[in-house]
This record gives structure tokens, sequence and C-alpha cells, in this order.
């Protein structure tokens, strides 16, 4: 009968059990899929980056559109200053991406519907765009949390609440990405789940339901890869461009 | 029968849902902390491998790729630019050596035009003068002739008259009393005899 839908979301061990000290960092299907979607983006832009022709095949088109796309969206939101930052945003947002997209496809897992990686990547997002802010500011920086026109009475309570959003970026970051891949996977396995149950006769509502969910998660799928590139542009246009 | 059975097989299915979320125990697997180490450690490690090729080996050739395709074209469109300005002044040089040689074909044409009418009026003229000076000529001999004519007509009525006289009545009669009476006639008659 129908596959309890969270089963999608096991990480179990393949191979054997590999420890460094007390901590277990054994080959899983999750490390398996993060392999593949590294793979994946390496040979097709390496394959994109090849050859240089004028007008270019369709693969060394799509690395370009890639790259255009990816550094138009990184001068739109943080400006030039942010270009050094530019292969970080780029493998971040090719990473999500695919591993986002190869979860679309049936029996395989999906690496960011796991809080624990996308809570990494943000944590890392947060602590880099942090470290950068001091840097370029000093505790200037801390002028983020004191926006500039606000009366002097309502002054502590904004800063209270700049500095609790600031602290929550890294755990809504990572949990808006975490929670869209895990409930549309979740949602279409349900209605795989109905299809079978109702059968033949009533069985064409739920799949029609999932033939459709289908498409909204490979809109999601991308659509939360360009949301979460695109937050790490604008907190670092913060921590770049301080004006508050 | 067929929509009841439908229906009630979705009515049933949500008890059967609920049976399913019921039988589930542990709940998401993504709150078990077994393999959040191990996830952690290959995310760094594919990540990283993922950054550092990309940041190093293929991006940068992305970027010249896209570089020199723009700078190429844009040379492409400067010699395209360059060649058209060329064309242009090419068109316009060859507009005015047309033009030019327009005006001197016109030019050359008007010459010669005038030169010819004017050579044709010369000699128009100078035929004209000849043939006034011949109309001229053969007035004065006309003239000249005119004048001369009555005398002789006098001469030869007075010869023939004398002849005539000699014949009819046999003696000679003096010429000049002759002449007397034909110089006499003439001139009562000299409109009659010779026109004007």
């Amino acid at each position: 009968m129908a596959a309890n839908p969270m089963t999608q979301f096991e990480v179990y061990r393949i191979g054997p059990e590999i420890k460094i000290g007390t901590f277990d960092i054994s080959f899983t299907n999750a490390s398996l899929f993060m392999v593949i979607s590294s793979l994946a983006i390496l040979i097709i832009f390496n394959l994109g980056s090849k050859k240089n022709s004028i007008l270019p095949n369709k693969i060394q088109l799509l690395a370009e559109l890639s790259y255009s796309f990816v550094s138009k969206m990184i001068s739109d939101t943080a400006g030039s200053k942010a270009k050094p930052y530019f292969s970080f945003i780029f493998s971040l947002f090719m990473f999500v991406l695919f591993c986002n997209m190869f979860g679309m496809i049936p029996y395989t897992f999906t690496v960011t519907s796991h809080i624990i990686v996308t809570f990494v990547l943000a944590s890392f997002i947060f602590i880099g765009v942090t470290v950068i802010g001091f840097i370029k500011h000093g505790f200037g920086y801390l002028k983020l949390f004191v926006p500039s026109g606000v009366p002097v009475i309502l002054l502590p309570l904004i800063v209270v609440i700049e500095i609790i959003s600031y602290l929550s970026r890294p755990i809504s970051l990572s949990v808006r990405l975490f929670a869209n891949m895990m409930a549309g996977h979740t949602m279409m396995k349900v209605f795989g789940g109905f299809v079978i149950s109702l059968g033949i006769v009533g069985g064409w509502l739920p799949l029609s339901f999932s033939v459709a969910l289908t498409g909204l998660e490979i809109l999601v799928a991308f659509l939360q890869a360009y949301v979460f590139a695109i937050l790490t542009c604008i907190y670092l246009n913060d921590a770049l461009n301080l004006h508050h | 029968m067929i929509k009841k059975i439908f229906f009630q097989s979705i009515f049933f299915n949500f008890f059967f849902l609920k049976e399913v979320f019921a039988a589930e125990s542990g709940g998401m697997p993504q709150l078990n902390p077994e393999f959040w180490i191990s996830q952690i450690f290959w995310l760094t490690l594919t990540f990283g491998i993922l950054y550092i090729v990309l940041s190093k080996l293929i991006l940068p050739k992305i970027s010249a790729n896209l570089e020199l395709r723009k700078s190429q074209i844009q040379d492409n469109i400067e010699a395209a630019e360059k060649q058209r300005k060329d064309s242009e002044s090419k068109l316009k040089e060859y507009d005015n050596i047309i033009f030019k040689s327009k005006l001197e074909a016109k030019n050359i044409f008007k010459d010669s035009r005038e030169k010819v009418i004017k050579d044709i009026n010369n000699k128009k003229e100078n035929l004209e003068n000849q043939i006034n000076e011949e109309i001229k000529k053969a007035e004065q001999e006309i003239e000249v002739v005119k004048k001369s004519a009555p005398e002789k007509i006098n001469k030869i009525a007075i010869e023939a008259s004398s002849e005539l006289v000699k014949k009819l009545i046999g003696a000679e009669i003096n010429n000049s009393s002759i002449s007397a009476i034909v110089d006499d006639l003439s001139k009562k008659n000299g409109d009659k005899y010779y026109g004007n």
C-alpha cells in the first residue's frame, strides 16, 4: 500500500562505515547525490567552456547563459563590488539548483530537503557575510542595526528588531529552501499514494494533480535556488555597501 | 453505483491516510541526527571541490570566452562601421565626379553649340554679303545695258530707215536728218518702247 511519504527523505549508508574519531562520515545516499550534482555541474560547464567558437553550440550557450544570468543577478543586487564573490555565488546557485533538480527524478534523493545541509550552507553564508562586513567597515558595520531617519524613542525597539532579523537570516534562509523542497516532495508522494489507493476508478484525479505538481515542483526547484542565491547577494550587498 | 464507489473510496482514503501517518514513527528523517556529521562532511567536501574547480578552472575560461566574443563582435562592428564610412565617402566622391563630368559635358555642349551658331551666322553673313554684292553688280550691269540700249536701237533705227529710204526712193538722205527724226520719236515714245 501507499508508502510513508517521509521515507524518501531517509538517509542510509552506502558501503562501509567510515569514522574519523567519534564522527561518522560514512558515504550515504545524500553524499552520493551531492557528488552526482557536483560532477554534473563540472562536466556540463567544463564541456561548455572547452571550445570557444563565435557561434556557440548548445552546451556552450547553456554555460554562457548561466554565467551571464548569475553575473547579471549579482551586479543588479549587490553592485560591482560583489565581483570577487561571483564564483562562490555561482557555485552556490548551481549546486542548489542541481540538487533540487536531481531530486525531481523519481527514486532519487533530494539533498536540499535536509535542514542540516541548507543550514550549513546558510550559516556559512551568514558567517562569511558578517566577516566581510566587519572587514570592510570595521565596527561601523554595526550601523546596519541603526537605520537612519528613525525617531529616537523608537530606536531601541528598532535596533532590537534589526538584530533579531539579522540573526534569523541563516534560519530563514535554510528553512525556506528545506521546507519548500520537503513539502513539495511530500505532497507529490501523497498524491502518488492516492493514485494507488483509489485505483483505476478514482486515481485519475490525483494523477492529474501529480502531473501538475511535477511541473510546479520543477518551477519551485529553480525558484528556490534563485531565491537562495539572490538572498545571498542581498546579504552581501548589506555587507559591501552599507547604506541603511 | 460507480459514483458511489468513487466517493466512498475518496472518503475512506482519508481514513486510510490517517492510518498511514499514524503508522509512521520517528517523524521527519531530517531531524534524525545520525547522519548529520556525514552530511556536513560530504557537503563541505563536494561543495568545496565544486567551488575550487569552478572558480579556478572553468569560470575564468567562460569569462574569457565571453570577453573574447564581445571584443570580436565589437571589432567586427567597428570594421563594418569603418567600411560603411569608407563606402559612403567613395559614393560621395563618385557622385562628385559624376556631377563634375555632367557639368563639363554641359559646358562642352554649350561651347560647341555657340561655336557652331557663330560659324553659321558668320557664313550666313558672308554669303549674304556676297549675294548682295553680286546683286549690286548685276544691277549695275543691267543699268549699263539699259543706258546703252536706246543708243544702239537708235543707230539700228537710223541705219534701217536710211536703207528703207534708199530702197523706196532711191535717194540718199543725210544720216543726220534721219537721226534727228529718230531721236525726236524716241524721246516722244521712249517710255513705250523701253518699259520702266
